[in-house]
């Protein structure tokens, strides 16, 4: 099985987390409260970027372009037009879907590291552009105080919001990797060819794929606009985007839940260790050498193994 | 059922398949044989759309699927299994096949209901055939080279094929798998009507399952003719099967 942890040790460490997740306001300070937003909304930008990269096999090197594109637009909608929020907030991974739509179209034909290449070239193109026009994204100051609904203004409010839409996302995105179309796109990942002998048109599903990465990048950007009510042009630089595969890769990029946990893993490390240390980069890349050495398949990937290790006779997925 | 009508494909200068025929009759078991790089395995990629012909046509059931993608071709029910194993390494034995079923099926742009809802009863049903049903929820990575190849053929019969195109079915098979392998074989022809073409360079196995075979040397056919044909046959006999074989015709 890939991807999910199975069976009831797994139902019941889902249903303990989400209870915590929920009751969470009540028990810690505004500081933990923001901090978890951040850690969710960057949980679903890295399983967003997984679906590509994990699950596709598609070399998706530059997925912050997606998540700024879609922060980008929401603030803009907002503070530029007299929209409702709520309608720039639908707009900002649509705008990202449409920007994954047209990059995926110049670089699916390419593979590999030749499409990965390409991307982070495309993808600083955009950057480029949000950073160099001043008069209309505010250059490398970026948007501050973006007005938000009242509901949303409060830290609870916010952090509920993301709390929910993120947790929508992942559904969404879990019945996409166990539906058909998943499973071809697994099919592809592990083996292009043989997947067109049997009948896939393989460079229209990784297309496809590429835009539902970027809808929820742009999802996740949009969140970020909620939470921290900024944007700002190293959202879309590509050292973010190294950062999110990094974090596929740690979390375990052949599971499910393993970007979100290494997201997790990455936004606390930067908040406590940055705290003490500037060189808290430092102590990711000895961290990230580490698990590359020891924990090939990643954290969870690792959890995995042992669990099912355990368990295999009495797995039977009928 | 198939005809292969002076088909020819070079490498950089290298003549790999040169005006090759063949023909291939609804319900038969035709072999291809040959010395190791006569182009039969290229030979099967031109018929399958993997590669194109730099001349030559294909004509199946009289229509010209020359050059067709191979996705084209495997909707027009012609499936192959192949020489080196080429499975989907991560997935179960199950998806493997599962796979192959819901891609004929149409169903590979359904994003959101269940995989697990389409196509069980016929994957068991492939499965239990090929005699992998204990082996279901093995990840495809594990199998014994034997049982991969094996899966190699179930992923092909996934596509409902009416023609099947084997690469060296029993290459690297022990001698049980491989007669089982060829159980596997006979029982698709007799049972389920399936026309097959194989290469392959075990001459018992040819032999003994072929109603005809056609023969490859350098890139051209030789001959095509019963088995008693090629064997008789003087130009075969020096080119491959080492010359003086008697002959009981």
């Amino acid at each position: 099985m890939k991807g999910n942890l199975l069976g009831r040790k797994g139902l019941l460490t889902g249903v303990i987390i989400i209870l915590f997740l929920f009751i969470l306001p009540f028990i810690f300070p505004r500081f933990y409260i923001y901090m978890t937003s951040i850690i969710l909304l960057t949980g679903l930008l890295a399983s967003s970027c997984n679906i590509a990269l994990g699950f596709g096999g598609i070399y998706q090197f530059h997925h912050a372009v997606f998540y700024g594109a879609g922060a980008y637009a929401a603030a803009l909608i907002i503070t530029k037009s007299s929209l409702s929020p709520w309608i720039a907030f639908a707009a900002g991974p649509i705008v990202s879907a449409i920007i994954g739509l047209i990059m995926g179209i110049i670089s699916i034909r390419l593979s590999k590291l030749y499409f990965g290449m390409l991307q982070v070239s495309l993808g600083s193109l955009v950057w480029v552009i949000v950073y160099r026009w001043y008069s209309f994204t505010g250059g490398d100051d970026g948007i501050h105080g973006i007005p938000l609904p009242e509901i949303l203004s409060s830290a609870n409010g916010a952090y509920y919001f993301t709390l929910f839409i993120t947790g929508l996302s992942m559904f969404v995105l879990y019945r996409i990797l166990k539906s058909p179309f998943g499973s071809v796109l697994q099919g592809i990942r592990d083996n292009p060819l043989r997947s067109g002998i049997i009948g896939v048109n393989v460079k229209r599903h990784q297309l496809m794929t590429l835009v539902i990465a970027s809808f929820f990048a742009g999802v996740a950007g949009t969140l970020f606009v909620v939470v921290d009510n900024t944007v700002f042009p190293d959202m879309l630089f590509w050292t973010l985007s190294m950062e999110i595969v990094i974090m596929c890769l740690l979390g375990g990029w052949f599971t499910f839940f393993g970007p979100m946990l290494g997201a997790a893993a990455l936004v606390a490390l930067r908040t406590f260790v940055s705290s003490f240390t500037v060189y808290w980069a430092l102590i990711l890349g000895i961290l990230f050498t580490l698990v590359i050495f020891f924990l090939p398949n990643g954290i969870l990937g690792y959890i995995e193994q042992k669990f099912k290790k355990g368990t295999e006779v009495s797995v039977d997925r009928g | 059922m198939l005809r292969v009508e002076s088909l020819s494909k070079s490498f950089e200068g290298f003549k790999a398949v040169n005006n090759a025929n063949l023909h291939v009759e609804k319900g038969e078991i035709v072999a291809v044989i040959g010395p190791n790089g006569a182009g039969k395995t290229t030979l099967f990629n031109l018929i399958t759309g993997v590669l194109k012909p730099d001349n030559g046509k294909v004509y199946f059931k009289g229509e010209d699927i020359t050059g067709l993608p191979p996705h084209e071709i495997f909707k027009k029910r012609i499936s192959r299994s192949f020489q080196v194993v080429n499975l989907f390494p991560r997935l179960s034995v199950f998806e493997n096949v599962q796979i192959a079923i819901l891609s004929r099926e149409g169903k590979t742009w359904n994003l959101f209901s269940p995989s697990k809802k389409f196509a069980i009863e016929e994957t068991e049903e492939i499965l239990e055939r090929v005699g992998l049903i204990d082996k279901r929820n093995r990840i495809s990575a594990l199998l014994s080279h034997g049982d991969q190849k094996v899966l190699e053929i179930a992923i092909a019969l996934g596509g409902k094929p009416e023609f099947l195109i084997f690469d060296e079915p029993t290459a690297g098979m022990s001698p049980e798998e491989t007669s089982r392998c060829i159980e596997l074989i006979k029982h698709l022809s007799e049972k389920m009507g399936l026309t097959i073409l194989f290469c392959e360079h075990d001459m018992e196995i040819v032999f003994g399952i072929a109603n005809r075979i056609m023969v490859m040397v350098r890139g051209s056919t030789i001959i095509q003719g019963s088995c008693e044909e090629v064997r008789c046959n003087k130009a075969v006999q020096d080119a491959y099967l080492g010359g003086g074989d008697e002959c009981s015709v």
